[in-house]
């Protein structure tokens, strides 16, 4: 690992200047990929900026009909959080199947969301539940957020501080784990609210998470797995590599999605 | 040079380091707590496995920077003089390792999980190691040692 400048903040403002100021700053949340990433010398970053000072950015609250989670919040908190698992139990399942114990006590959802890779679990729950994200600049709908793969709406010097999930009436993620890694293959996250559906696929895009709306458009009118029967999710745009193929992918796409309507 | 001051097995320790030290080269290097052992050093194996602050953790993933102002505690930290730790013993009495390189991440992470679930079911064991490799016993001793030893913590 190269070098760097190190600096743990006690504020958001202290955290703001420090990332506007640095030559090349970097936040790093549970560093469960930036520091692999820069062990790697794939990032060598002037300067990382520590957000585990910064008190508001963890906690989780609910009103009942939507649940916020501070960006610093663990993946071990989020799934043990009681009013995630009565609000969004989909979403405690979400950061339940989330790397290993020992990634969950580090990994932060708002580092998650940040880094969007295009096999990471919280994306697809963000963009299913069309969660809102919040940063120290603004806010914004998760179809605005995850602009491709690595890469989001944020600007170079702004910081995710919180992401609110409204309430759905139904939802579920289920994915096709890698053995190794437990990265998705391939996983769907899909909720119903009123009379619409939203379907969010994860690991397979060679842009990242995307929407499928076919399926969406066909679970509106009848949200069950027999709905999506007859639906084939091209090849096209999904990703090979030694795990998968693209056409592997495709078919995952539908299985996972009719198992994940199944379990909502 | 940044400072860090931690406290790890229950002593105060502070020390000059380079920001890009690792929680493992700390202890290894720096304390000479060689106990805790780098496997895969990409945070799959969990050989590197410490608690911080109460909680598992892969201490090749995390700065030492990181851990300032924390509680750490290692392998070497578990037993009370000579008399080893029920999770320790249990690993002795079923077997639970060979070679012994993962030995010291598969304790500190099985301690990790009986500290909130005293009793948990072989599935929950299993499922819980999935951040622990082992490659010489099957993993099927590791189980039942921790099975025993959730009858006496």
């Amino acid at each position: 690992m190269y070098d760097f400048n190190y600096y743990k903040p006690g504020s958001l403002a202290d955290a703001a200047s420090a990332l506007a100021g640095a030559e090349d700053g970097k936040i790093v949340a549970g560093g469960m990929t930036l520091i692999p990433t820069m062990k790697q010398r794939l990032a060598q970053p002037s300067d990382l900026i520590d957000l585990a000072a910064v008190g508001d950015l963890k906690g989780i609250s609910s009103d009942g009909s939507s649940v916020t989670i501070g960006a610093m919040t663990t993946h071990a908190e989020v799934a043990g959080s009681s009013d995630v698992q009565l609000v969004i139990p989909a979403l405690a399942a979400v950061a339940e199947g989330i790397g290993d114990p020992q990634v969950r006590n580090c990994g932060t959802i708002g580092g998650s969301v940040a880094n969007n890779d295009p096999a990471a679990d919280y994306p697809a729950a963000c963009l299913a539940l069309n969660a809102t994200i919040v940063t120290n600049k603004g806010e914004y709908s998760a179809d605005d957020f995850f602009t491709g793969m690595f890469d989001t709406a944020l600007d170079e010097d702004e910081i995710l501080t919180a992401v609110k999930f409204p309430k759905p009436d139904k939802a579920a993620y289920m994915k096709f784990p890698n053995p190794a890694s437990r990265y998705a293959m391939v996983g769907v996250c899909v909720a119903q609210t009123g009379g619409a559906a939203r379907v969010a696929v994860t690991g397979a895009g060679q842009d990242g998470v995307f929407r499928a709306s076919e399926m969406e458009a066909a679970l509106a009118s009848n949200f069950a797995p027999e709905a999506l029967d007859g639906i084939s999710v091209s090849a096209d745009d999904l990703n090979s590599d030694i795990h998968a193929s693209a056409e592997y992918r495709a078919h995952l796409i539908g299985v996972m999605a009719k198992r994940a309507v199944a379990a909502a | 040079m940044p400072t860090v001051s931690m406290t790890v097995n229950g002593q105060a320790v502070t020390g000059d380091i380079e920001a890009r030290t690792l929680l493992v080269e700390y202890l290894r290097e720096n304390l000479r707590l060689t106990g805790t052992h780098v496997g895969c050093d990409t945070s799959q194996c969990g050989a590197c496995v410490v608690h911080v602050d109460g909680k598992s953790v892969k201490a090749c993933t995390m700065l030492a920077a990181q851990a300032e102002g924390s509680d750490v505690l290692t392998i070497e930290g578990l037993a009370d003089g000579d008399d080893l730790h029920p999770m320790q013993e249990a690993f002795r009495n079923n077997h639970g390792l060979q070679c012994g390189f993962c030995t010291p991440g598969m304790v500190m992470s099985a301690v990790d999980l009986l500290n909130h679930n005293k009793n948990p079911s072989e599935g929950e064991i299993r499922e819980w190691l999935e951040g622990n490799i082992c490659r010489c016993t099957g993993y099927h001793n590791i189980v039942k040692s921790i099975q025993e030893a959730a009858t006496k913590m």
